[in-house]
């Protein structure tokens, strides 16, 4: 029995530490060689710098990518976002034939290996005899963004409380306005955490931009360039540095909206039990 | 927005433009509105696959497709050794990443959910945030860590461990799975937390009472009730690592390529969509296979505890 409580109060807290090590340690790696005076990822450190930030900023390639993913990144989350808050409140709300059809076919991109996502939508593309460029990009990563979106959306349009829009509806709001006034202030912080969330997953999406991206890269596509010289790596780790910290900060963000969410239809069942 | 609410209580003055009679009614709402989405999903999802799979029946001379029916481009991409190989070892990588991925997390998700207390929350945010952030660039840190110059070696030799680097930690499969593992692992834990948390904790408790110590209740009521986080854990690594393009590309070598590889190469310099197309079907097809027999054994698995 001794031995039991041992491996449930001591040897699992370690466990999880190791854990968390195994899967921060390549991540800490970049922004630690980014510092790094060397052009070689080697210990022990070569001793502190910052050229390779400043390497950067006059990097016209690397700029125009970075502004190539903004845009991508904007619109996809957009667009993601959107489509995913239409199915996302038919799934949580309405009852109907083809549901659950329609909501397996959004979610396959979670469940198909994305090689085949991207080699497929590169033959429909060059089948249509349309460019490639950002806008199949954009078009690309949608598809794969929805599942995400929805999976936020459907968990923050699920405890809503029907009850309240019907009164809105019976005091002679319009559906447009009771969605506007009564609904979407309970869902914002959702709908915000689902492009914050398309946003990272754009940003850091490589595989379609490859495919589909013609002669734009988005920043993940330069990068991949990059990575066959050896004498590039710091700049890359500088810029991987830099896009980490963005994630990161979108990524607290999101989940900071979540648990607003969360709590907000918490207390708000609470007030009405 | 179509919120087809039955409104005849609400005021006559605000009512909206009458629908035709097919719009009103919950199954109509519904529909109408799912359709963008699902219809953007049907063309930018479903219609491409279709024309993977029609192109994996057909054949290419040059630039020319010739549409006659033929198995021929399945027929090599199961028996020319080349792909057969790379089909091999792609499914051998990815059930030994999902294996490895679910054993190594499974304790993790345990130990968040049954004794995480107010903190399950943080924990779950923290071991997600690795798996969020740059894919290509957390591939590239583990070429770091393990290359012969890398983090590792020089790590070692410089803390006395080793006298020389190890030639053997890069450019192999193994490489490729620990990179892998590191990837899918917060996919793995989520489902299997997800269920461990739907667990009645009455049922451990009763299991106790009763005389079960700690390993028989875990064996026999914890186990078996969170099978199905476990098999989808199983499922969410192994459908799409066997696909995966960059891992084996940088940190594969040549022992370590994938069926991507081969896939990409059919669609770009060798331009044979036909086979290309076919080698992506048979990825899909041999992944389900495998994919369903998974679930299958682990249900199996669960009955028989019990």
């Amino acid at each position: 029995m001794t031995v039991l409580k041992l491996s449930r109060w001591r040897v699992l807290p370690v466990y999880m530490t190791l854990y968390l090590g195994f899967l921060y340690l390549p991540i800490l790696l970049l922004p630690v060689f980014s510092f790094n005076n060397a052009a070689a990822t080697r210990f022990p450190l070569a001793g502190f710098t910052t050229k390779w930030y400043a390497s950067l900023w006059g990097n016209r390639e690397m700029l125009d990518a970075a502004f190539n993913s903004l845009v991508v990144g904007i619109c996809v989350s957009v667009l993601s976002t959107g489509l995913a808050i239409c199915a996302a409140r038919a799934v949580t709300r309405y009852r109907f034939r083809g549901r659950r059809a329609a909501n397996g076919l959004i979610m396959a991109p979670l469940f198909l290996p994305e090689i085949i996502v991207a080699v497929s939508l590169l033959m429909i593309v060059l089948q249509v005899g349309a460019e490639l460029s950002l806008v199949t990009v954009i078009l690309g990563q949608v598809v794969f963004c929805l599942p995400y979106s929805m999976a936020v959306l459907t968990a923050g349009f699920d405890g809503f409380d029907r009850s309240l829009e019907e009164a809105s509806l019976d005091l002679g709001e319009t559906a447009f306005g009771t969605f506007r006034r009564v609904t979407l202030p309970v869902v914002a912080p959702a709908i915000l955490s689902s492009l914050l969330v398309s946003f990272t997953i754009s940003l850091d999406e490589f595989l379609l931009a490859f495919f589909l991206s013609g002669t734009e890269p988005t920043l993940p596509v330069y990068i991949w360039g990059q990575l066959r010289f050896a004498a590039k790596l710091p700049g890359v780790l500088a810029l991987g540095s830099i896009m980490l910290a963005l994630s990161i900060c979108l990524l607290v963000a999101a989940e900071l909206l979540r648990r607003r969410t969360a709590r907000q239809l918490s207390t708000g069942a609470a007030a009405h039990v | 927005m179509a919120l087809a609410v039955d409104r005849s209580s609400s005021a006559a003055n605000n009512a909206p433009p009458a629908r035709p009679s097919w719009l009103r009614g919950e199954e109509a709402a519904g529909l109408a509105l799912i359709s963008p989405t699902a219809l953007y999903a049907l063309f930018l999802l479903g219609i491409p696959i279709l024309t993977v799979f029609a192109y994996s029946f057909w054949t290419q001379n040059y630039l020319e497709i010739d549409r006659s029916f033929t198995f021929e481009n399945y027929r090599i991409a199961l028996t020319e050794p080349i792909y057969r190989d790379l089909l091999l070892r792609s499914l051998a990588i990815s059930l030994v990443v999902s294996v490895v991925t679910v054993v190594v997390s499974y304790p993790v998700a345990w130990f968040i959910s049954f004794h995480g207390g107010r903190h399950k929350n943080l924990l779950l945010f923290l071991i997600t945030v690795p798996c969020w952030t740059s894919y290509l660039l957390r591939v590239m840190s583990w070429k770091m860590i393990l290359g012969y110059q890398g983090v590792l070696n020089t790590g070692l030799m410089s803390l006395g461990v080793i006298n020389e680097p190890i030639a053997s930690l890069l450019y192999n499969s193994n490489a490729v799975a620990i990179t892998l593992v590191h990837s899918w692992a917060a996919f793995a834990i989520l489902p299997i937390y997800v269920s461990l948390e739907k667990i009645d904790r009455s049922l451990v408790e009763a299991a106790r009472d009763l005389g079960d110590g700690s390993v028989r209740s875990f064996l026999r009521i914890v186990l078996p009730l969170s099978m199905p986080g476990v098999i989808s854990a199983m499922l969410i690594v192994m459908i799409p690592t066997v696909g995966d393009y960059v891992t084996p590309r940088l940190v594969g070598g040549k022992d370590g390529v994938m069926i991507a590889t081969a896939i990409q190469a059919q669609f770009g310099k060798a331009a044979n969509w036909p086979l290309g197309a076919a080698l992506s079907v048979t990825t899909m097809a041999i992944v389900s296979v495998m994919a369903g027999a998974c679930a299958l054994l682990l249900k199996l698995a669960a009955r028989r505890i019990r």
